[in-house]
């Protein structure tokens, strides 16, 4: 199958023979450009690590964080297009207090993935709108326990033990294969993570 | 455009509230009565709250519209934390900020019914801050505040007793029996009160306790 879309891959609106988007999948590439994200579920909690590509020198250290608060309960991580995934952000924030000011209470992990990639997925249906060059990570924890979601620009996403986006990623899921995820508590994956990112950072 | 409508009369309400400043920080008593007109129909309602780790807000007035006003101050400190630049709302922006809604609402003619005391201690100068903003929009600090029939009945006990050096056991003492009076002296109240403290060590309500009153004055003994 040729990953070359000539003439199909103009507009997310154009499937190809072979009933792909390739504007959808050249979407998911931009991530592929961006400082690995590695995330880990935990008993207690979810660990998120990025890679933090600093340009240059000049830089003030802290500034352009990549994992945020998106509420209480909460946390998510941006790989890819930095400045499209701060409107995921700011959605996923909306999304967080309209639940609780409909509702009462937190957003469960689950809706709240449900939202955001279904959020995601409208951009892959207009020809006028480009999809997010992002993934988007979502750790949260509420009554059913610590939860890990990641979406892609597509809108498909699933809840995982262990995953990883970004440069890096290949190497750093396997990695995370090899751990015992599920019995692991969030002391001891918060060094797995650091030491995952520093196996998978390239010099280049 | 949908027909507009105005607050014109509360419905459950809180009486007194109050506060006085000791040397390490704020004492802050009201009881937990909701009344319903001359109807003592809510007893064992919050009126001290929590706001962050600094920060204690206590309302008179129309309950419901208290319960709004907490949400928004949960909203304002979600945001707040989103900043992740390791610094939280102090007590006194969270002063201004109420200030802004009530006199926002007030002039909407659609007020907010609640005479609100916010009490912290903060990180910066001006560490100790008592401030009280009501539904006319009005807002202001001092050394010992009140609500209700407690500005009326309360507050000359509390300034004569207010020290710079005042301790915490003699702030509490001087609070107690300003509620003892305004118990006696107020026919909106209940014999169960709460006392919020706010100092260095952060934010701490007592659970509902009662307040001991005293009938044997011959004037009650032998009433002529």
């Amino acid at each position: 199958m040729t990953s070359i879309g000539t003439g199909y891959d103009l507009s997310a609106t154009t499937y190809s023979p072979e009933g792909r988007l390739f504007q959808v999948e050249y979407a998911a590439k931009a991530i592929d450009n961006s400082g690995t994200a590695v995330a880990i579920r935990c008993t207690d909690g979810v660990v998120i690590g990025v890679e933090k590509l600093v340009g240059s020198k000049m830089l003030v250290a802290g500034s352009n964080k990549r994992i945020y608060h998106a509420d209480r309960h909460v946390g998510t991580a941006v790989t890819g297009l930095l400045a499209d995934g701060r409107m995921l952000v700011n959605q996923t924030r909306s999304e967080c207090r309209s639940y609780r000011s409909y509702y009462g209470h937190d957003i469960p992990a689950r809706i709240l993935n449900e939202r955001m990639s279904m959020y995601m997925q409208k951009n892959t249906l207009y020809g006028a709108a480009r999809p997010y060059g992002c993934g988007l990570i979502i750790a949260a924890y509420d009554i059913d326990g610590p939860q890990l979601y990641a979406v892609e620009p597509s809108g498909l996403s699933y809840s995982y033990y262990g995953t990883a986006m970004g440069k890096g990623r290949q190497q750093a899921k396997s990695e995370l294969e090899l751990l015992k995820l599920q019995s692991m508590n969030t002391a001891q994956a918060v060094k797995e993570v650091a030491r995952i990112i520093h196996l998978v950072h390239d010099d280049v | 455009m949908l027909p507009v409508k105005h607050t014109t009369e509360p419905t459950v309400t809180g009486t007194s509230v109050i506060g006085i400043k000791y040397k390490d920080g704020i004492l802050i008593a009201a009881d937990t009565l909701g009344s319903y007109g001359s109807l003592a129909k809510f007893r064992s309602l919050q009126r001290l709250r929590k706001i962050g780790n600094y920060t204690l807000v206590a309302a008179s007035g129309e309950y419901s519209d208290f319960q709004y006003i907490l949400e928004v101050l949960d909203e304002l400190l979600i945001d707040d934390q989103q900043q992740a630049d390791g610094k939280e709302l102090q007590p006194r922006e969270i002063h201004q900020y109420l200030s802004r809604i009530m006199y926002q609402r007030r002039s909407k003619v659609d007020p907010l019914w609640n005479q609100i005391l916010v009490a912290g201690v903060g990180d910066k100068d001006d560490r100790i801050f008592l401030g009280q903003c009501d539904l006319y929009g009005s807002a202001f600090e001092g050394d010992t505040l009140a609500t209700g029939y407690g500005a009326y009945i309360a507050q000359p006990l509390l300034r004569k007793a207010f020290r710079p050096d005042l301790t915490e056991d003699e702030a509490r003492k001087v609070l107690i029996d300003c509620m003892r009076v305004l118990l006696y002296r107020d026919a909106r109240t209940i014999n169960k009160i709460q006392i919020g403290r706010v100092s260095k060590a952060g934010v701490e309500i007592s659970d509902p306790f009662k307040l001991d009153t005293y009938w044997t004055n011959p004037l009650f003994v032998n009433p002529s």
